[in-house]
């Protein structure tokens, strides 16, 4: 392994930047509505370095990206920008001083030609009319591709490009800001090898001609290759600054996680001989049409399999492929040893499984419908006579899921969205159990929970194990995958990159297969 | 008045959540009460049991639209068609009529031809994913010509009794119309409370994705939803032909934005997911009291249409205000 970094590490240009700063934020604090996202951050920028931000999701990079820009405003700290202490007050303040970001999405109006969105935001030439001078802002949008090393023809729409294309646009716009400052946010997450290299030969010149460049990635191989220093956050405090000839993956990976698994429900039971037991659910090289690359699995009864990796992985679309949302391109999926087609979300319910998704609020509530509603909605036709439904007839059942789970709600009667975020959680939970799944497929159970209601669903989740359910469950907290997974699968662009039990599974070891460095 | 009076809470509730609904319920309501109070003092014979006859009868048409128009708006659609279904509806069933063909028959061709265009429009709205406003925009602008071309432009005049009856007949000294409009809205208040399809509606019109993840057949609940619209346009183009003795093709001009404003004011959210089949039949009597009072005070026309205009805005601020 450490073969492999060295010799990543020897490809990269080294030392290229100056010792000038161009930008030092120093003891930079956040918080939004009452959590601290941000503690006590120190990050110096170069002119003519390239500076990797690393860390887990949710350990503050891209709030201290959007302060940088002027999106938000840090709750106290310092920014000195250019040898100034500087206060933003909004990101156009920011970029007219040449700090530009670039998003991850792409934020491009895809009617418009290249040449406009390039020059979107500075004033357009005008004549004596006061009519827009296009051939004008086509040459100026021209000089910028070509500085650049692209050919793109400005007068195309950036409908008609594909991402990578896209992507220059984006810098493009970026330049013609004359920015001195350039944040780019995951910018190879949706490009091919071969883009890749091309952009970061972009990258290369622009560091040449003494941009700084904050370059957020997840990829360890590209950190290694494209930057000259790297920051570390975990859990919004700084970590580390270090040239990155002075680290290594593995030291990089136990700074971006070294949490405790402190107050967390710890699973105790572990179902024993699991090999022994018919799985319940079997994947034969599944694969979808966007990221889902060939993933074989195993899941027995009373098992609970946590799927651990980077957002982006894969994870979703592995779920959204079992249960019927997305379609399946290659592959099987057997249930009880057989093997079942399922194009919907009705046939996966048919065949026992169930599926609570990723965001409660835009996939999983109903808002404008009572607690009770929302519980009941996928057994309605249980309790109808002669198409009528028996309102009187759902309470003993909708009780008992309340009573079950410990949802807190004043009535059954009352909105779901007056519910805390924990007992939505609840509800969505106990509308899924109430179809008698065999198979229960997680997705991020525990997100926009308080630590209180974290722990009750973790108990739920291993009660429901224990009575014979199979659990697979997508968690980006490694904490939470430790303490509740019987069997640890790490999940990186789309393939299963590992399996781990729960004993030899540790923090380290599943970032480590998460950021794609595999061992060999 | 003899409206059906809306939510009795059913379960016990802490007081904020039982006043809370029963306030957003009523307030409508209240309005109503107030304007008919106001035109009880100072209009002349506005509570005569013949002028309330007569506002009823004259909201029939309206209300039986809006029944359909709540079903689609509560799903967060909208249905611009249905003015047009009725004079199609209507031309056709009298067209058959005059033919031939038994009435009973030819009122129920009419309202199967509504049925029909809701169809297609809930066809284009829910596979094809195109939006509600533009299909149904475009089939407002098509139905009304298949209808002036089948009736040659002009209107077909009526003879069978039978059929007048349902339009312009009475049983009991109630005219008819009102009786049909009362199944309409007990039926409507069954679908929406007791029957899944009712509970789907108001789960597609709250969450889309998330009724589509619950196994809801969003497509064919949202085709049933544009059909039912289109099937009350169709009765209410046959009651309206009826009244008026006879199918014409310029039936029903603007009446489906009518029917939305009735809705609206009726309490249910254009966003869906939101509201009430009683509180749709408030929204239509507001808007026909205020006509007749109008009337009653010899206030000209024009200058009632500046005023509901008016009310229907002030109308839905006090709603936000409310909520």
């Amino acid at each position: 392994m450490s073969r492999v970094a060295n010799s990543l590490i020897n490809r990269k240009p080294q030392g290229t930047h100056s010792n000038e700063i161009v930008l030092s934020m120093d003891g930079i604090y956040k918080s939004f509505s009452g959590v601290q996202v941000l503690r006590d951050i120190h990050l110096d920028l170069y002119k003519g370095e390239v500076h990797a931000l690393m860390g887990e999701n949710g350990a503050g990079k891209s709030t201290l990206m959007k302060i940088m820009a002027g999106i938000y405003r840090p709750d106290s700290g310092k920014i000195v920008y250019q040898g100034q202490e500087t206060v933003w007050h909004n990101p156009l303040e920011a970029r007219g001083k040449g700090i530009s970001v670039i998003h991850q999405e792409i934020s491009l109006s895809p009617n418009l030609t290249i040449g406009e969105n390039i020059l979107m935001g500075t004033k357009f030439p005008k004549n004596r009319l006061g009519l827009i001078q296009w051939d004008v802002i086509h040459k100026q949008a021209k000089t910028i591709l070509e500085s650049i090393g692209s050919s793109l023809d400005p007068r195309t729409k950036v409908s008609e490009l594909s991402v990578a294309q896209q992507q220059i646009v984006e810098i493009a716009r970026a330049l013609s800001f004359n920015s001195e400052v350039l944040i780019m946010d995951e910018p190879t997450a949706s490009l091919t090898d071969k883009e890749i290299d091309k952009l970061f030969v972009i990258i290369d010149d622009l560091r040449q001609r003494g941009v700084a460049i904050v370059y957020i990635s997840h990829r360890m191989d590209e950190i290694f290759r494209i930057s000259d220093r790297c920051t570390v956050l975990r859990d919004g405090q700084w970590i580390s600054s270090h040239p990155i000839s002075q680290t290594n993956p593995e030291l990089l990976v136990k700074q971006m996680v070294g949490r405790e698994l402190s107050d967390l429900f710890l699973k105790t039971f572990t179902p024993p001989s699991l090999a022994e037991k018919e799985p319940v659910l079997e994947l034969i090289t599944v694969s979808d049409k966007d990221i889902v690359d060939k993933v074989s699995l195993k899941i027995h009864p009373g098992e609970i399999v946590g799927l651990a990796g980077l957002v982006g992985a894969g994870r979703t679309e592995l779920f959204r492929t079992i249960f019927g949302i997305s379609k399946m391109t290659t592959g099987e999926i057997r249930l009880d040893g057989k093997r079942v087609t399922i194009k919907s979300p009705i046939e996966a319910m048919k065949h026992g499984i169930a599926h609570v998704p990723e965001s409660r609020k835009e996939q999983g509530l109903f808002p404008n419908l009572s607690v009770k509603e929302n519980i009941i909605m996928n057994q309605m036709h249980t309790y109808r006579k002669a198409g009528v439904l028996q309102y009187e007839r759902m309470n003993p059942e909708i009780d008992k899921y309340i009573k079950d789970l410990g949802v807190r709600t004043a009535s059954p009667e009352q909105n779901v969205m007056g519910l805390s975020g924990g007992n939505q959680q609840k509800v969505v939970i106990a509308r899924w159990l109430s179809i008698g799944p065999k198979v229960l497929l997680l997705d991020e159970p525990t997100r926009g929970v308080d630590v209180g209601a974290k722990t009750e669903i973790h108990k739920i989740i291993c009660e429901l194990a224990e009575k014979g359910l199979a659990v697979l469950m997508v968690s980006s907290e490694l904490p939470e995958i430790l303490a509740v997974s019987d069997r640890i699968l790490v999940m990186h662009e789309g393939k299963l990159k590992a399996e781990l039990s729960r004993e030899e599974a540790t923090q380290e070891k599943i970032m480590y297969y998460a950021t794609g460095e595999i061992k060999k | 008045m003899n409206t059906n009076t809306p939510l009795t809470s059913r379960n016990p509730l802490t007081f904020k959540q039982k006043v809370l609904p029963v306030w957003n319920q009523l307030g409508m309501l209240i309005i109503l009460i107030l304007l008919c109070a106001i035109m009880a003092m100072f209009a002349p014979y506005f509570t005569e049991v013949h002028n309330i006859l007569n506002i009823l009868k004259q909201s029939s048409i309206t209300a039986i639209l809006a029944a359909g128009m709540t079903v689609v708006i509560l799903t967060g659609g909208i249905d611009l068609s249905v003015g047009s279904t009725l004079a199609l509806s209507g031309v056709i069933s009298v067209m058959l009529t005059n033919a031939g063909i038994p009435p009973v028959l030819a009122m129920l061709t009419g309202a199967a031809v509504g049925y029909i265009a809701g169809f297609i429009n809930g066809y284009f709205t829910a596979v094809t994913k195109l939006p509600a406003f533009v299909v149904t925009l475009g089939s407002m602008t098509y139905l009304r010509g298949i209808a002036f071309v089948i009736s040659g432009g002009l209107p077909l005049v009526l003879t069978n009794k039978f059929f007048i009856f349902f339009g312009a007949g009475s049983m009991l000294g109630v005219p008819t119309p009102i009786y049909i409009m009362a199944v309409v809205y007990v039926i409507m208040f069954f679908v929406l409370k007791y029957t899944m399809f009712g509970r789907h509606l108001y789960a597609i019109g709250g969450n889309e994705e998330a009724a589509r993840l619950t196994g809801i057949k969003v497509e064919r609940t949202l085709i049933n939803v544009y059909s039912i619209s289109g099937l009350m346009a169709g009765i209410a183009g046959v009651v309206m032909a009826g009244r008026v003795i006879s199918g014409q093709p310029n039936a029903g001009i603007s009446f489906e934005l009518d029917a939305i404003a009735a809705v609206i004011l009726g309490g249910t959210s254009f966003v869906g997911g939101v509201g009430k089949i009683q509180g749709t039949i408030i929204g239509v009597l507001i808007m026909a009291v205020l006509s007749n009072g109008l009337t009653l005070l010899d206030v000209d026309f024009y200058w009632q249409m500046i005023v509901k205009g008016i009310v229907i805005v002030i109308a839905v601020l006090l709603d936000k205000f409310r909520n």
